[in-house]
């Protein structure tokens, strides 16, 4: 999937910039956006994701324009799947139908063929026994997968995950990353933000460094990992290897 | 030993067995009737019953209209707390602060000053003369304005993560009030709506005062006339009771069957 944006930038009303004017235009397979926190990794995927709009510039998916009015962005989002760092899951409804309800209102299934998807995805993610559970009942991995779960059930272009796996548990972090790799050797696209360096530099094919709201480097991951050209690149991944085993 | 203890006994969050709770049920009935029995002793008074069969029709009647004028207050206080929840986040500012003024003046005033204020000023003024509907109209106005703090506070507890992932999965605005914002809500208001009923009930005895002939103010004429005092506040509690109390026990049930929100 071709992502395209020219002069994009997001401030808020009155407070500091969260990212200053950028251009990008790649091929994306699979792309992890690392950097600082507060540097603007997660306002950069959700304007890719049409959730928030930029306050310059022009996007485009595949040649065409993402026009920023609710309609055409409601249109959009339902072509991308978006996998939240927690809270994604629809804290009353039960797994299955977290994933089976909008499949149903928003992809036009009938009742038993959204049932039926649902169902299959929770198979594969070893979630089978536990379509009765509401979230609360599931554990930080189960959750995250329930929720993957759902931003592929209708079977999107393009998936976005917001460090899905930063509020949980390393054993639950593998469990989780094992699942993205797999749906990436199915062919998925995807975007993922992380601090799983390992994951960004292995299973992603180019990495973006973003770094005080400016995308500073872009590139293959072995190259961004192998010889970061910027001092801060160079800095960010120094600190992070300081209590490696 | 050990099994006497355990029926009076109990270590922190284990189930209350069966007996258990019956045995000291009865404990707890025994000591208030003792202390009551040992109280009207001190001053001498024979409580007699009898008389109620004779006025059974008019205490029926009595507690018919405190029903129907709970049932109606509570429709209409709903609506009224919905209306005055919505207007307060509304963007014309004059029926946000109209909202706002309406819930904070009401909580902050007494019942019974309100009673008066309506019936016998605005009431008159605009001719509401039957006292059933300016009974329904004043516990309504009443009510309203607490149920408006119960959806208010329950629309500020919606988690802003939950609005972003409707948005995320393509609902529509309507699908999103549809699906994730009215089945949350309903979840966390309800106990505490069906509380607000129980009050309702209660409060509406208030009324009695502008003499809406409902099940207080039948107990009143019936002891004017017997002055058997005791013994019609005794029973009219009692009949209070009998509908209060299964409703906070369906509260205390939701509650329950909810918890999975928090």
């Amino acid at each position: 999937m071709r992502v395209e944006f020219q002069n994009l930038s997001k401030q808020y009303e009155n407070g500091p910039v969260i990212l200053h004017p950028m251009d990008f235009a790649d091929e994306i397979h699979s792309l992890a956006i690392i950097g600082p926190s507060g540097g603007g990794k997660s306002t950069l995927l959700r304007i890719i994701g049409g959730l928030i709009a930029p306050t310059t510039g022009k996007l485009w998916i595949n040649g065409a324009e993402i026009e920023q009015n609710e309609a055409s962005l409601q249109k959009y989002r339902k072509k991308i799947g978006f996998v939240f760092q927690q809270g994604g899951l629809f804290c009353h409804m039960n797994a299955r139908d977290n994933i089976a309800v909008p499949l149903e209102q928003v992809h036009g299934y009938s009742r038993p063929a959204a049932c039926t998807r649902a169902m299959e995805l929770l198979e594969r993610f070893g979630l089978k026994e536990d379509w009765k559970k509401k979230p609360a009942a599931l554990s930080g991995g189960q959750k995250q997968r329930v929720a993957i779960a759902r931003a592929i059930a209708a079977r999107p272009g393009l998936l976005l995950l917001d460090e899905p796996t930063s509020a949980l548990d390393p054993e639950y972090t593998t469990e989780v990353l094992d699942v993205i790799r797999e749906l990436k050797e199915d062919g998925l696209h995807f975007i993922i933000v992380t601090h799983e360096m390992g994951f960004a530099r292995h299973a992603c094919s180019k990495v973006a460094f973003l770094c005080e709201g400016i995308l500073m480097e872009y590139g293959e991951s072995a190259r961004l990992f192998g010889q970061p050209e910027t001092k801060q690149l160079r800095q960010f991944l120094g600190k992070l290897l300081e209590w490696e085993l | 030993m050990k099994r006497l203890k355990q029926l009076f006994w109990i270590p922190d969050n284990k189930k209350i067995s069966r007996p258990a709770a019956f045995l000291n049920l009865l404990v707890v009935t025994a000591l208030w009737v003792a202390l009551f029995w040992v109280c009207l002793g001190a001053i001498h008074v024979q409580l007699d019953f009898t008389f109620l069969g004779q006025f059974r029709i008019r205490i029926w009647d009595g507690f018919l209209v405190t029903l129907s004028l709970s049932l109606c207050s509570l429709i209409l206080s709903l609506l009224l707390g919905i209306l005055s929840a919505a207007g307060q986040s509304s963007p014309l500012l004059f029926i946000r602060f109209f909202c706002s003024v309406y819930v904070k003046f009401i909580r902050g005033t007494p019942l019974i000053m309100q009673i008066y204020l309506f019936f016998y000023i605005v009431g008159t003024a605009w001719g509401v003369n039957n006292r059933f509907t300016a009974g329904v109209l004043i516990l309504s106005i009443f009510e309203g304005a607490y149920i408006a703090e119960i959806i208010r506070g329950s629309l500020l507890s919606l988690e802003a993560s939950q609005l972003e992932a409707a948005r995320a999965v393509g609902f529509t605005r309507w699908q999103t009030w549809r699906f994730v914002i009215l089945p949350q809500m309903i979840a966390r208001t309800l106990p505490a709506l069906t509380g607000q009923f129980a009050s309702i009930i209660k409060d509406s005895s208030l009324l009695s005062i502008i003499a809406v002939i409902e099940l207080t103010q039948a107990m009143r004429e019936i002891s004017a006339v017997n002055f058997r005092l005791f013994e019609c506040y005794l029973f009219l509690g009692i009949l209070y009771l009998c509908l209060t109390l299964p409703i906070s026990l369906i509260s205390e049930r939701l509650e329950k069957r909810f918890q999975y929100e928090s």
